[in-house]
């Protein structure tokens, strides 16, 4: 690049002043405002602005909460239920944070997924989808420390349960979990580091995003049809068709989010967790936050301790050589006639582990977990690499605009639109 | 209006994901250890997504606790101030404060003194602290009952099917020494003894103290006092719903308008 002001196009002579010597506004126009974008998106395609948009709803509800919480195990919960009662609209705040958490996990799952089936983690965007695997990562473990705060029952037995696992590895293990600790037990030094990274790791969380959107501004987006845009006839300027489009999406599913804040909003919490904690006392049932639940359920389908915690971890880590474990081509399930019906069985075992997660860990519940975890990773680790190579796939469209444009004329946008409905 | 359905089927395919998430996760509240005890359903008025708190149900919970709970179990995250939101005026609610001997100090001797509560006060405290209250109720901790109500799965049953729930126990179920059979209590053994019968207040409204009553108040106020902004709550829902779906019918025709010059 080269030295000296930018060439900015910018007609006001502030905003140009500004943008000749830090080009915030030309970058913003290339990539939001002119960013060429795949024309055929489904509403699929609005779940990353979606998991962005609740990021900063987490950070915002975030820093007012912990203006109010008091991190000592004599007074969490107490300093909670404060803002429960006398902050004002400290209810909220508290269950926007609460809900947020739950929104967020339901967001990224269906972004994930979306990327599972239209192949959007496949070169060239491999690097893409690893940043993400990486930011779900960094959510776990955040929403893991935020459930600890409270200092419920199950934030205490959470907490043991989650960090003992560690204890699991052999000779390292007992001192991991020490360190962890801070001491013998989980107690106040636990919920104090607990409460200092749970504020940290959002910001890196917004860091790995920003290099997340950097590498896909790289690439460009991936489209349900999964062939490269092969010109400006496939493609529309981001803003304003997708910003338009991102906003209905965006209403929709703010509705859904203020139905659970202000009608249920202890609904996927559990009523343990208004008991506060109590080191003498176990609950009956130890369980994580749902969305834990289909790795909880990896966890207790081992009869091993070690084993459980390599597969629990490993049912994660798959998904950071899944560019490679994929041989096929062919990037969307649209024109893969079998590894589309593997991957929605797939998607019917995940909700099966998460189902058998939130059950007591007995029959039958830990034979549906074993069935339902060996297809987990029997998706990724034979299927996918035998489907590339003995799958036949539908042949693809010439280009994203052909199923469209087709026939030329004054065709109806309707009738022409066939092709791509396949799916 | 084909590309209208689509966009919509589209859209909702989409939220069938996220619905179906919520959905394997539907049975979380029901994980009771071994048999399930089945509550039944009192019929409260503040149940519904549109519910609200009776009044005067509300009201004569507040004399239940004050008159029979209170000597055991705490309701520390209210304060005497909160009752004018259960229709008290501001004097009945001193009064009630007034009736309170709460510790304060330490004064300018540096001793600790009691003195009446007054409005700003927490709900006393029965106990100085834990061993306190389990020295005086044989080893048995009352738990403080501010957020009972949603402690509890299907909290607000659940207390007025516990307060109701004292039967004879069935055959061959030994009840062990200073414990009370309850058929809704997990395990069925509570250190609480059956403390509600039939007048054991006299209610200033003239309603007949049955011991149902009393549990359908007491459990009324308790659920009151662990979301005591539920009302504010739902009011603000309705409106914030109607907002969003007006504003979600304006951008998805601003969407209309924008995409109308696009073959897709």
């Amino acid at each position: 690049m080269a030295i000296g002001l930018h060439d900015s196009t910018i007609q006001n002579p502030v905003i140009r002043w500004v943008d000749q010597r830090l080009p915030v506004f030309t970058m913003m126009q290339k990539e939001y405002g002119t960013f060429p974008t795949p024309r055929n998106f489904n509403y699929f395609w609005n779940f990353g602005a979606l998991a962005m948009v609740t990021l900063m709803i987490m950070i915002a509800t975030g820093i007012f909460l912990a203006m109010n919480y008091t991190p000592h195990t004599a007074y969490a919960f107490d300093s909670v239920e404060r803002i429960m009662r006398d902050v004002n609209y400290g209810w909220l705040i508290r269950y926007v944070h609460m809900n947020g958490a739950s929104m967020f996990f339901i967001v990224v799952f269906v972004h994930i997924w979306r990327g599972m089936y239209y192949g959007s983690y496949k070169a060239p965007r491999e690097l893409l989808w690893i940043l993400g695997v990486v930011i779900f990562l960094l959510m776990m473990a955040t929403a893991f420390m935020g459930y600890v705060l409270p200092w419920g029952q199950m934030s205490f037995w959470g907490a043991t349960v989650i960090t003992n696992l560690f204890s699991a590895f052999p000779i390292v293990g007992e001192s991991i979990v020490t360190w962890l600790w801070g001491g013998f037990s989980v107690d106040n030094p636990t919920l104090n580091r607990f409460f200092s990274l749970h504020y940290l790791l959002p910001f890196v969380i917004a860091g790995v995003v920003f290099l997340h959107v950097a590498a896909l501004h790289i690439t460009g987006s991936n489209n349900p049809l999964g062939i490269d845009p092969k010109g400006p006839q496939d493609t529309l300027p981001f803003h304003p068709y997708y910003t338009a489009k991102d906003s209905v999406g965006l209403i929709v599913y703010f509705i859904v989010f203020a139905f659970l804040v202000f009608f249920m909003p202890n609904y996927l919490g559990h009523p343990d967790n208004y008991i506060p904690a109590n080191p003498l006392v176990t609950p009956a049932h130890i369980v994580p936050e749902w969305y834990f639940l289909p790795f909880y359920a990896i966890l207790r389908a081992v009869p091993d301790k070690l084993g459980g915690v390599l597969l629990m971890f490993g049912s994660i880590a798959v998904l950071f050589i899944l560019p490679w474990l994929d041989t096929s081509p062919v990037r969307s399930m649209r024109f893969r006639p079998i590894a589309k019906w593997a991957l929605f069985l797939w998607l019917i075992a995940f909700f099966v582990l998460m189902w058998a997660g939130g059950k007591p860990a007995e029959e039958p519940y830990v034979t549906v977990s074993r069935i339902a975890t060996a297809y987990y990773f029997g998706y990724f680790l034979v299927i996918l690499p035998l489907l590339g190579r003995l799958e036949r796939p539908l042949s693809l469209p010439e280009s994203i605009a052909m199923p469209v444009l087709r026939g030329g004329g004054p065709v109806m946008a309707g009738a022409a639109a066939k092709p791509m409905e396949k799916a | 209006m084909r590309d209208l359905k689509r966009g919509f089927r589209n859209l909702i395919g989409a939220l069938a994901l996220g619905a179906a998430s919520l959905g394997a996760v539907a049975p979380t509240p029901a994980r009771a250890a071994g048999e399930a005890i089945v509550l039944p359903d009192a019929g409260f008025g503040f149940a519904g997504f549109f519910g609200t708190f009776d009044r005067g149900s509300a009201q004569r919970g507040l004399q239940v606790y004050n008159e029979v709970c209170a000597a055991c179990h705490g309701l520390y995250h209210l304060s005497y101030r909160n009752l004018v939101e259960i229709g008290l005026s501001e004097d009945q609610a001193r009064a009630i404060a007034a009736g309170v001997e709460v510790r304060d100090g330490p004064n300018d001797m540096g001793e600790m003194f009691d003195r009446p509560a007054r409005l700003s006060d927490r709900f006393r405290r029965p106990f100085a602290n834990e061993l306190a209250a389990r020295a005086a109720n044989n080893g048995a901790y009352p738990p403080d009952l501010s957020v009972i109500a949603k402690a509890r799965p299907n909290g607000a049953n659940y207390l007025h099917a516990l307060l109701t729930g004292y039967v004879d126990p069935p055959a061959g179920f030994t009840v062990a020494e200073g414990m009370h059979y309850n058929a809704y209590y997990p395990g069925h053994q509570i250190a609480m003894p059956p403390i509600l019968n039939p007048d054991q207040v006299t209610y200033a409204d003239g309603t007949a103290a049955t011991v149902d009553q009393m549990a359908r108040d007491v459990a009324t106020f308790l659920a009151w006092a662990a979301e005591p902004e539920t009302e504010q709550r739902r009011a603000m829902g309705v409106k914030m719903i109607l907002f969003l779906i007006v504003l979600g019918g304006l951008t998805y025709a601003v969407k209309r308008k924008v995409w109308a010059d696009v073959k897709h």
